[in-house]
């Protein structure tokens, strides 16, 4: 368990990167490092589009599953790893 | 028939009663008509017979006639009897009424009841008459009249006296008919009903209707939910994998063991399932923790990593011949700041996990040590940490279980780390009972299977034995393979006894073909040539350097070709046949590690502990390297040990300062042999082999 959150806080301390957070698989946050308006945004649009982005891939090939979804923008980049029952996000700053 | 007499007498008077004469005449006598008039005058009237003779006088005499009302066939004479005198008595007054027709009128006066009510009824019907929807309540009105006209006094209405009663009741009848035709006119289909003019009265009868009431009962609602699901083609399939498993859950149990043993099962499980959901959700989290924290890296190290991929490195074209080492990665951990690199291993299976041993190499300062095994996709942070009390100096990973590390410390023990198990202790340790070294380990090598299926592996250490270690139920057997006795040493001590001075190896390999087979290297600079399967003699000794051997590794493709390096700054290669070493390199630097290249039987690579890495291709140029690189930054730190990997065009290189650092090959280092135009690339081992060959065939020439 201990492992767990050492490895979460490495994350949140590693260069470059502005926030991360656990969501349940309802889209409700668990755990976050940002403000709560903004996690509440990213929880709920990222929960859909990784259900959509899953759906396309075990869609095309039910034995294949989504490993993780990025979405590289101008500003930062948004990784998504999900879980059979949560959701991992991390907004980092790529080219800092 | 006195009246008929004066109607003769009156006969011969004229005129006032000529009328009355002709009616009299008419009366009396029948056979005389008015034409006979005149013809009786102009003759001599006829005298009846029986004529009264009257006189003169009485002929004369007049009789006054009156013209009254008096009914001439009434009676005059009416007498009843009365009862109080006994007798008869004659009614003074006759009726002299005679009736000659009689006709019953159905008018009745406008003012009358029955007349006021026609007429309201009259002017509702004209009314209703256009609407069908009036026709119910003219019909009950209807009906009502008839049932009160019928019924007469129904109601409270009066009826005034009989004929009028008839007669409103025939009215009232009639108006009942009247309605009751103007319903029949308004209901078209209906059947006319025949109703007797005179003496029908309509019937009609209204059962009492219930008085209606309206019973409610609300309940709340049942609590709804909407569920939406979509059915997916990996929806369809994971119900079909879930199907699956439970069937093979089932026949494992029930082939597993009896019932008593399934309730155990049973409660178990239970007792799992629960302490599952107590536990903290967090922990479910660690598998896309892991990967976002190697996403993050990549991110981090995106364009390390794109050159790791992609780069090659263009000016190798224009440096004719010689290579370069790019930079990639550095790894290294905060705990093993302060101590050296001892071992380097890459994993046989994940080409891309790599072990690290961290100890120390100075007699005087000896701390602890630790295993660290990093992944080439997280460089920040390693995978696996392990700490140990002593300095790791080598170690080893099998080939068929991965996950199985073979280390020896430097106090003599070796263990065994099981990667498996996320435990920091080594799953199985040697002790002092268990025949450990009693000096430090320099090597370990997994070894295949022994015929028990045991795991074994062997170890070499400075006290000079060559010890096997067998895994044998859970714990480690030795056996002393062989010891290293230094040859020609051997003093005659008292009793006959002799003494062996005891060489130190420090370093072995064995033949990647010939099982038994093996070399080992020792602190006199000797290597030895040995067999497993003799324990007291040397096949072959070579006299290799001048100072201690600090490594021999066989070549990956030719059976009989291997290379030492030792700190009097050589490195040699050799045949194992011949005594005298095929290649002599000096890199002005004692030679930390060497290392041959798993893609070429002619390419490897040396590191020295000034800090340079030193990478030779026999092919290109057999005297001097293709490449000599600084790959440490700072100055006094020195390369302990180098590994290839066997895939990427990598290498990795261990400091003394706890530093792994991962280098690439520029193309020069990689070189393939040219195609001949029109001929096919050989690229298997034998290539290699006959490549060595040919180069070896070179030198033994000159040589001898």
């Amino acid at each position: 368990m201990a492992e767990v959150e050492e490895t979460l806080k490495r994350i949140q301390n590693h260069k470059g990167v502005i926030g991360t957070m656990v969501v349940n698989a309802e889209g409700i946050p668990i755990r976050t490092t940002l403000d709560n308006s903004t996690t509440v945004q990213y929880a709920g649009l990222l929960h859909q589009l990784t259900m959509k982005a899953k759906s396309t891939v075990r869609d095309i090939d039910p034995q294949n599953d989504l490993t993780f979804l990025r979405i590289r923008s101008k500003k930062h980049e948004v990784m998504v790893a999900p879980d059979k029952e949560y959701l991992l996000i991390v907004i980092q700053n790529p080219t800092e | 028939m006195a009246p008929k007499t004066a109607a003769r007498r009156m006969s011969g008077i004229p005129q006032p009663t000529a009328r009355t004469t002709r009616k009299r005449d008419e009366d009396a006598g029948p056979d005389v008509g008015e034409g006979a008039d005149e013809w009786t005058q102009a003759k001599m009237l006829l005298k009846p017979p029986d004529q009264l003779e009257l006189t003169e006088a009485e002929l004369k005499q007049e009789f006054t006639r009156i013209l009254t009302a008096n009914n001439p066939h009434a009676p005059q004479n009416i007498v009843r009897f009365s009862f109080k005198k006994g007798t008869y008595k004659p009614v003074s007054f006759i009726d002299q009424l005679a009736v000659h027709f009689n006709l019953i009128g159905n008018m009745i006066p406008k003012d009358s009841d029955e007349g006021r009510r026609q007429n309201y009824r009259a002017e509702m019907t004209s009314e209703s008459s256009q609407e069908d929807v009036e026709v119910q309540p003219s019909e009950a009105e209807g009906g009502g009249e008839g049932e009160e006209g019928g019924e007469g006094g129904e109601g409270g209405e009066e009826e005034p006296k009989e004929a009028g009663s008839q007669e409103e009741v025939l009215a009232a009848e009639e108006v009942a008919e009247g309605e009751a035709e103007e319903v029949i006119t308004l209901k078209k289909p209906a059947e006319r009903k025949l109703t007797n003019q005179f003496n029908f009265s309509e019937r009609a009868s209204q059962t009492f209707n219930n008085p209606l009431r309206d019973r409610e009962c609300q309940m709340e609602p049942p609590p709804r939910a909407t569920f939406s699901a979509t059915a997916n083609q990996w929806e369809i399939y994971d119900a079909y994998m879930d199907e699956l498993e439970k069937q093979e859950k089932t026949k494992e149990m029930e082939k597993a063991k009896g019932p008593v043993a399934k309730k155990i099962g049973m409660r178990t499980r239970r007792k799992m399932t629960s302490l599952e959901s107590q536990s903290d959700d967090i922990t479910k989290v660690t598998q896309a923790a892991k990967i976002v924290e190697r996403m993050v890296n990549q991110n981090t190290y995106d364009d390390i990593a794109q050159d790791f991929k992609y780069y090659e490195d263009a000016a190798d074209e224009y440096r004719d011949q010689e290579g370069t080492l790019l930079p990639l990665w550095k790894f290294q951990y905060d705990k093993a700041k302060r101590l050296a690199v001892t071992a380097l291993c890459w994993n046989p299976r994940y080409k891309d996990l790599f072990a690290v041993g961290h100890g120390s190499y100075d007699f005087m300062k000896q701390n602890r040590g630790m295993l660290l095994l990093y992944t080439l996709k997280n460089p920040s942070f390693p995978e696996y940490i392990f700490s140990s009390e002593c300095g790791i100096m080598c170690l080893d990973m099998h080939v068929k279980h991965p996950y199985l590390v073979a280390v020896g410390y430097y106090d003599g023990n070796v263990a065994i780390y099981n990667l498996k198990k996320p435990q920091s202790q080594p799953s199985y340790k040697s002790s002092a009972k268990l025949g450990k070294h009693s000096e430090p380990v320099w090597q370990v090598r997994w070894q295949k299977d022994d015929m028990d299926n045991n795991l074994n592996f062997f170890s070499v250490s400075s006290d000079g034995r060559i010890v096997s270690w067998t895994l044998v139920k859970n714990e480690l057997m030795h056996t002393d393979i062989i010891k290293l006795n230094v040859e020609g040493t051997t003093t005659e001590g008292p009793e006959e006894l002799n003494v062996y001075t005891i060489g130190c190896g420090t370093a072995f390999d064995f033949h990647k073909q010939i099982d038994y087979l093996f070399l080992v290297g020792t602190e006199e600079g000797k290597i030895y040539k040995c067999s497993k399967t003799y324990s007291s003699q040397f096949l072959d000794t070579f006299e290799a350097h001048n100072m201690a051997v600090d490594a021999v590794t066989w070549n990956p493709y030719h059976s009989k070709v291997f290379m030492s390096c030792s700190s009097d700054w050589t490195v040699k290669i050799w045949d194992h046949t011949i005594k005298k070493p095929m290649f002599v390199y000096d890199l002005n630097s004692a030679v930390g590690d060497i290392a041959w290249a798993p893609y070429s039987s002619t390419v490897f690579a040396a590191v020295t502990t000034d800090g340079k890495a030193h990478v030779f291709d026999l092919v290109i140029n057999k005297y001097e390297a293709i490449c000599n690189q600084a790959v440490v930054v700072k100055k006094k730190n020195k390369i302990t040990h180098v590994q290839f990997n066997a895939i990427h065009p990598i290498i990795i290189v261990g400091d003394d300062r706890g530093q792994v650092t991962c280098l690439k090959l520029s193309p020069n280092l990689r070189k393939m042999p040219k195609e001949k135009k029109g001929q096919e690339v050989k690229r298997g081992p034998e290539v290699e082999v006959a490549k060595l060959d040919k180069l070896l065939n070179l030198v033994r020439e000159v040589k001898s």
